[in-house]
């Protein structure tokens, strides 16, 4: 054995992989599907949902996939009946404590809960019992969240402690009746939240959905166009979620390079200014004091005569240029190259002080 | 004028385990005090004469004491401060001991059948004393242990067999080994004091009794993995346990066997105290670990285990407070003499805290591999109404399985039990007679379970509850056809895939019970009957003419007027005004409430 190089098999089939890795890492590098609700790979590994439970040849009990480190000459199988039966049952007790009303959800169509169902064909109606009633929490702008669609999975609280590290929300109460909640269970304000929306992203139901575009369209009606936040110069992908060609949610994909899914509020929130009527949409001109309405090619022409005016009788050091955060590094490159090549000025600068 | 004829070496012992106290030996020990006092007894033996123990076990005849005159010790039970002054006068000063007052054959019989290991040094010392553990060698393990290789001192626990007390049966050794191997630095001993089985008591009187035989076992256990902090976790709601463990820490850390450069060795050890808030889950290890990190109490899925990644994630070896107090037993007594004990697997003695529907309840000590039998009916002295059957036994605390009478012969050992589908537990062992109702004891510890799921992971957070819910409308005549294939399938599954041991034991008091008693489930559900006449739901609510004295018991009890009686008339239940509550069933001498 190589040093660090172990061999396992999942299914039959054999893999190389690392010491450190996770039967459930390897077995996506695979293409080998194990159910999952808790895991989230931006997250540390949890175990709770029991899902992606896996039988490993010589021990008796079933192990997590998510939690269970790879040994060498590791003998896993991801489905067999027992294992099946498993996870039937898993989904049918998560469906015995969940409103089922997938007609009106948010979520529909992009719900995990939703797609086991389906798949184990189970609705939890067999098994009777106590349901949770407790009421809609959304006395904020941004935040909807439905405790009674919550599985416990734990991503949301996680997200906010290990990726974002506001501490908005934890676990709170015990067994049946434990649930996700900010402290004392006080509404979301800016002084408990940061509105990042991490926990909203990460929810694998409609238990916490964004609030903003309630109603206005599922998953499966919004056409996903990947674009770069403008915010600042960081670069996270955006997936702007457009419908009836209106921008309507924002979202992000875990195969983002920079961001790995992760947005702030401002990325994930930030978006009514493009369908806002204040929204400057032309170059403006200011005569006078007011500004007046032109075209690019005015616009430029009245840029190029002005620098090469000041540039003649003050000489490059009398211009410069500033350009904003919001703009992609490579279009502050470009305003960084063309005040140095073309004014011969090293007056650039940028508000990226953050 | 006293003279001290007979009166050379004088002790009388008083039990202050929790149940010594809760029947009043604090009182008692004053009363002696003062009446030693007033006698002109201490004055005459010039002495503190009386001492404080551990518990002793037979809880059922507390406050127990001990008075050794002349060399002779004799056993007093059911003292209370008023027998003070006659003990004194005829036994103490006049060296004739109060017959009528001194332990029955119930006491011998107790005892007989029991192996005291660690029991026998609790009740021996004085558990607020360190001089008095130094004075019957304690901490010379310690010292021995210190003078060994490590390795030598793992080999000498693994070769004596000691497995984990607290219910899983891992061999101690073998962990140790693993801990003292698995690379990381630093390295913790953890000892796991949270003892939150209802009913059991076995580690809060170890602790209370002999403080130090842990204190003494964690140095050893630290010295073989190579640990320099260990830390005791333990429940709040021990109280008296919490301040004996404080007391023996600051002593032992006076006398240098705690802190820097301990028994004058190259060593640096310390404990910590770290108080458990009462979640039953936090007895689970890694759920114990993160509740010392200062997180929730919640367990993750092993591996990685916790001898490789434990506390703060760095290599720790947990071990529960029996195991660890036998660790200085076996450095001293060697691992052959410990291997005699028990059978070939199964070594040693184990405490049970036996309780129910026994005579002679208590805190014992047997040999591994003993058979329940000899539990019950030996050292419990049998039913504790001599009309009433033996029905089954409950091990291993809510947890556990229900083994019914069929099964008395099995020995108790690991192995044995979890093929019965019960376990070793920490060592709760109630028992039930023919009173008792096999699904409403499921329910009952099914509650329990229920009620102490963190809510981590699905199968315990919501299949316990739903599995509880078909429990309760069973007891409650609401039972459907199919309820106990469905109670058997959600068990089976819970078992399988719960993320701890608590999620992965708690449907064993459902499981055993349809396993052995199945009909009585299937007469709740079908009949709408229940046989041990125990759930107050199916009750009928009826008098039995034929059964009824006429005594009108039922009739002063009952809060809502249905009972109708006369003198030497028979009593009628008016139906109507009936609020089921049961009184006038539990009044009823002759069980003629149907």
């Amino acid at each position: 054995m190589s040093e660090g190089k172990l061999k396992i098999t999942i299914n039959g089939i054999e893999a190389a992989c690392e010491k450190d890795e996770t039967i459930l890492q390897v077995a996506k590098r695979l293409g080998v599907r194990i159910p999952t609700l808790c895991h989230d790979d931006r997250l540390e590994p949890y175990g709770g949902c029991r899902l992606c439970l896996v039988h490993i040849k010589g021990v008796a009990r079933p192990l997590s996939a998510c939690t269970t480190p790879v040994a060498d000459n590791m003998a896993v199988t991801t489905e067999n009946d027992t294992i099946r039966k498993i996870r039937k049952t898993i989904v049918e007790l998560l469906l015995s404590n969940h409103p089922n009303d997938c007609m009106r959800c948010e979520k529909s169509g992009d719900c995990t809960l939703q797609d086991l169902s389906y798949e184990y064909g189970v609705d939890g109606s067999r098994l009777e019992g106590e349901r949770w009633d407790l009421p809609v929490r959304e006395a904020n702008p941004f935040i909807r969240y439905e405790p009674n669609k919550c599985i416990l999975c734990g991503r949301c609280v996680r997200i906010c402690n290990e990726v974002v590290m506001a501490g908005t929300i934890d676990l709170t109460g015990r067994g049946f009746y434990a649930r996700p909640d900010t402290a004392f269970g006080r509404p979301r304000t800016l002084a408990n939240c940061e509105f990042c929306g991490q926990c909203v992203s990460t929810c694998p139901t409609g238990a916490l959905t964004d609030k903003k575009s309630m109603g206005r369209g599922r998953a499966c009606e919004m056409k996903k166009v990947r674009t770069t936040c403008g915010y600042c110069g960081t670069g996270c992908n955006l997936d702007l979620n457009v419908r009836d060609g209106r921008v309507v949610k924002v979202t992000s994909a875990y195969d983002a390079p920079v961001n790995h899914g992760n947005l702030c509020i401002k990325g994930r929130y930030g978006y009514d200014f493009i369908h806002s009527f204040e929204r400057i949409k032309s170059p403006l001109i200011r005569k006078g004091v007011k500004f007046v309405t032109a075209s690019w090619d005015e616009a430029l022409e009245v840029m190029a005569s002005r620098f090469k005016a000041l540039l003649k009788k003050y000489g490059p050091d009398a211009v410069g240029a500033f350009s904003s955060a919001r703009c992609t590094n490579e279009e502050n490159f470009l305003l960084a190259k063309w005040v140095r090549t073309s004014l011969g000025s090293n007056n650039v600068d940028n508000c990226a002080r953050v | 004028m006293m003279n001290n004829n007979g009166l050379e070496g004088l002790v009388i012992k008083v039990c202050v385990g929790t149940g010594g106290l809760a029947a009043g030996s604090q009182e008692v020990i004053d009363e002696f005090n003062k009446t030693l006092a007033a006698r002109k007894v201490r004055a005459a033996v010039r002495k503190k004469c009386v001492s404080k123990t551990g518990c002793r076990g037979f809880c059922a005849k507390d406050v127990l004491v001990d008075v050794v005159r002349n060399g002779k010790s004799f056993t007093y039970q059911l003292v209370s401060p008023d027998k003070v002054s006659r003990i004194v006068d005829e036994h103490i000063i006049s060296g004739n001991p109060v017959e009528e007052w001194l332990v029955g054959p119930d006491y011998h019989t107790f005892h007989s059948k029991q192996t005291k290991i660690l029991l026998q040094q609790c009740g021996q010392i004085d558990p607020e004393d360190i001089r008095s553990y130094i004075d019957i060698g304690g901490y010379k393990a310690a010292k021995k242990a210190l003078s060994l290789d490590p390795f030598e001192v793992i080999e000498e626990v693994r070769a004596s067999g000691l497995r984990g007390r607290g219910g899983a049966g891992f061999l101690t050794g073998l962990k140790w080994e693993f801990c003292k191997m698995s690379g990381g630095t630093p390295k913790y001993i953890i000892c796991n004091a949270d003892e939150g089985d209802p009913g059991a008591f076995m580690d809060r009187s170890i602790i209370e009794g002999n403080p130090h035989s842990v204190i003494e076992g964690m140095i050893i256990g630290a010295h073989a993995i190579g640990a320099e902090k260990g830390y005791i976790y333990i429940r709040a709601e021990y109280p008296l346990a919490v301040d004996r463990l404080r007391t023996a820490l600051s002593q032992a850390r006076a006398k240098k066997f705690l802190g820097k450069k301990i028994f004058n060795s190259r060593m640096n050890f310390d404990i910590e105290i770290k108080l458990g808030a009462g979640a039953f889950v936090c007895g689970e290890s890694t759920a114990l670990m993160r509740s010392i990190e200062g997180k929730r109490g919640t367990p993750r899925p092993t591996p990685p285990r916790s001898v490789n990644k434990g506390l703060w994630g760095r290599p720790t070896a947990l071990n529960n407070v029996e195991t660890l107090a036998n660790i200085p037993i076996i450095m001293n007594r060697g691992a052959g003499w410990f291997a005699s004990i028990g059978t070939k697997k199964n070594t040693g003695t184990k405490l049970f805290a036996l309780t129910g529907k026994v005579k002679n309840t208590g805190l014992i000590e047997v040999p591994m591999g003993i058979s329940l039998k000899e539990i019950i009916y030996d050292i419990g002295g049998g039913m504790e109404d001599k009309n009433r059957r033996f029905k089954a036994v409950q091990t291993g605390g809510p947890s556990g399985g229900c083994i019914p009478a069929s099964y008395l012969n099995m020995p108790v050992d690991y192995e044995s039990l979890v093929n019965i589908g019960s376990m070793m537990g920490s060592g709760g062992m109630v028992v039930m007679d023919d009173t008792t109702c096999m699904v409403e004891m499921a329910r009952f510890f099914l509650t329990f379970t229920e009620n102490e799921s963190c809510g981590k992971c699905v199968p315990c957070r919501v299949g316990t509850k739903r599995m509880l819910e078909v429990l309760t409308r069973i007891t409650e005549g609401r039972g459907k056809e199919g309820d106990i294939d469905l109670l058997t399938e959600l068990g089976t599954d819970i078992r399988l895939s719960s993320l701890c041991g608590l999620g992965q034991s708690a449907p064993n008091p459902v499981l055993s019970t349809i396993n052995f008693f199945r009909e009585e489930y299937e007469a709740h559900i079908k009949d709408g009957i229940c046989p041990a006449r125990a759930c107050k739901s199916l009750r009928r609510y009826a008098v039995d003419a034929e059964l009824c004295r006429m005594c009108g018991k039922c009739f002063r009890v009952c809060p809502s007027g249905a009972v109708v009686w006369e003198k030497k008339q028979k009593a009628v239940i008016d139906k109507e005004k009936c609020i089921k509550c049961g009184a006038c069933y539990d009044a009823c001498p002759f069980g003629s409430i149907l």
